[in-house]
């Protein structure tokens, strides 16, 4: 009571709190993933070989990223594509 | 009845091999066999913590590799007579932890001491998990801080489904022993709360070790803290928690603040 007050007078907020809720939110999403296959590992395993089936890219230049907002995520794919792709992709057919 | 137990963590630096030999000494003082096990292969370090750095000869991996035989590479406390020590290498690495060579060492120790206790170390990998692999139970040491205690929930979940008893569908008993508690800074909201840590890990309590200055004390010279200062705070925390890993069941003292002047005072003129 009187280190809440305390706090109060010097306007202070105790971070404790702010942990704890943290924790709580990123172990409920760690628990849940624990044993699973990792999902970008394997988006981005399908997604380049389905894009590769039609075009020539380099592996390396393909990044999958997940955003994790409150309300919605975003899945962000970047595929770097050489220009000259539609050559090549004839010269392979 | 031997019991095999893993003093784990996960995240390094909160206190697993103080923990270790508090543990150890404060087991053998009520009368029990113990053997300390430092798994932290390379960098070793209970040798150290327990004062018996200059009488390593042989260690755990000589052992597991047949180099040596075990009563060759226990050492034995100047201190106290039931207990023992087995060192890690400081050379090898932790590749060297074969889990057929670390299960038949384990079964052997198993068939000479009451305690096996495996100071497990920092990490999720081969030690680590060399470390917990025949445990009986398990120590989580966590200290009140963000890092620590997600580190904990994670090794929790290794030692549900990693271990050898959670493969037979048996249990690892396990144990939150929290240390390094500052009882004023939990006092002001500044430090997550013995049940803010109980409630997000879900897992018993077997003590609470406040934040001394005995603790650096014992390292220093090379003795376990429960021999060093007995009557301190730290001491009679892993004193109490030893009493219960035997099944007493003793009251949990929390830290308190220190108040008063008097207090104050009398605690500068004492150190």
């Amino acid at each position: 009571m009187s280190m809440g007050l305390l706090r109060l007078l010097r306007g202070k907020k105790a971070s404790a709190p702010v942990a704890r809720e943290r924790l709580q939110i990123l172990l409920a999403h760690e628990r849940g993933m624990r044993g699973q296959p990792d999902l970008l590992g394997v988006l981005r395993e399908e997604i380049l070989a389905v894009v590769s089936k039609h075009v020539m890219l380099d592996p390396t230049k393909v990044i999958v990223r997940l955003e994790r907002g409150d309300e919605v995520s975003t899945l962000e794919v970047d595929i770097e594509v050489p220009n000259d792709f539609e050559r090549k992709r004839v010269a392979v057919a | 009845m031997s019991k095999v137990l893993v003093v784990t963590s996960g995240k390094g630096g909160v206190g697993k091999t103080t923990t270790t030999a508090a543990l150890g000494a404060a087991l053998a003082q009520r009368g029990d066999k113990v053997v300390v096990v430092d798994f932290d292969v390379g960098l070793r370090n209970l040798d150290l913590v327990m004062g018996a750095e200059r009488r390593v000869v042989f260690d755990l991996i000589n052992v597991v590799q047949g180099v040596a035989k075990l009563p060759q590479a226990l050492i034995r406390d100047k201190r106290l007579e039931n207990l023992w020590l087995l060192p890690a290498s400081q050379t090898r690495d932790k590749d060297a932890l074969t889990e057929e060579g670390v299960g038949k060492v384990i079964a052997e120790l198993r068939s000479r001491f009451d305690w096996v206790i495996c100071d497990s170390p920092a990490g999720i990998e081969r030690g680590a998990s060399m470390a917990m692999r025949f445990a009986d139970e398990a120590v989580i040491v966590t200290n009140p801080e963000v890092s620590s205690v997600r580190d904990s929930d994670r090794i929790i979940g290794m030692l549900d489904s990693k271990t050898v008893r959670a493969e037979k569908g048996e249990r690892v008993e396990k144990h939150i022993l929290i240390t390094r508690y500052d009882p004023s800074r939990a006092a002001r909201g500044e430090m997550l709360t013995i049940d803010d840590i109980l409630e997000i890990l879900a897992t018993p309590l077997l003590g609470i070790i406040p934040e001394s200055q005995d603790v650096l004390k014992a390292s220093n010279v090379g003795t376990p803290v429960t021999l060093s200062n007995a009557d301190g705070a730290p001491a009679r925390a892993y004193i109490d928690a030893a009493k219960r890993l035997c099944g007493e069941n003793v009251t949990m003292h929390v830290p308190a603040e220190r108040r008063g002047l008097m207090d104050r005072l009398l605690r500068r003129r004492a150190a």
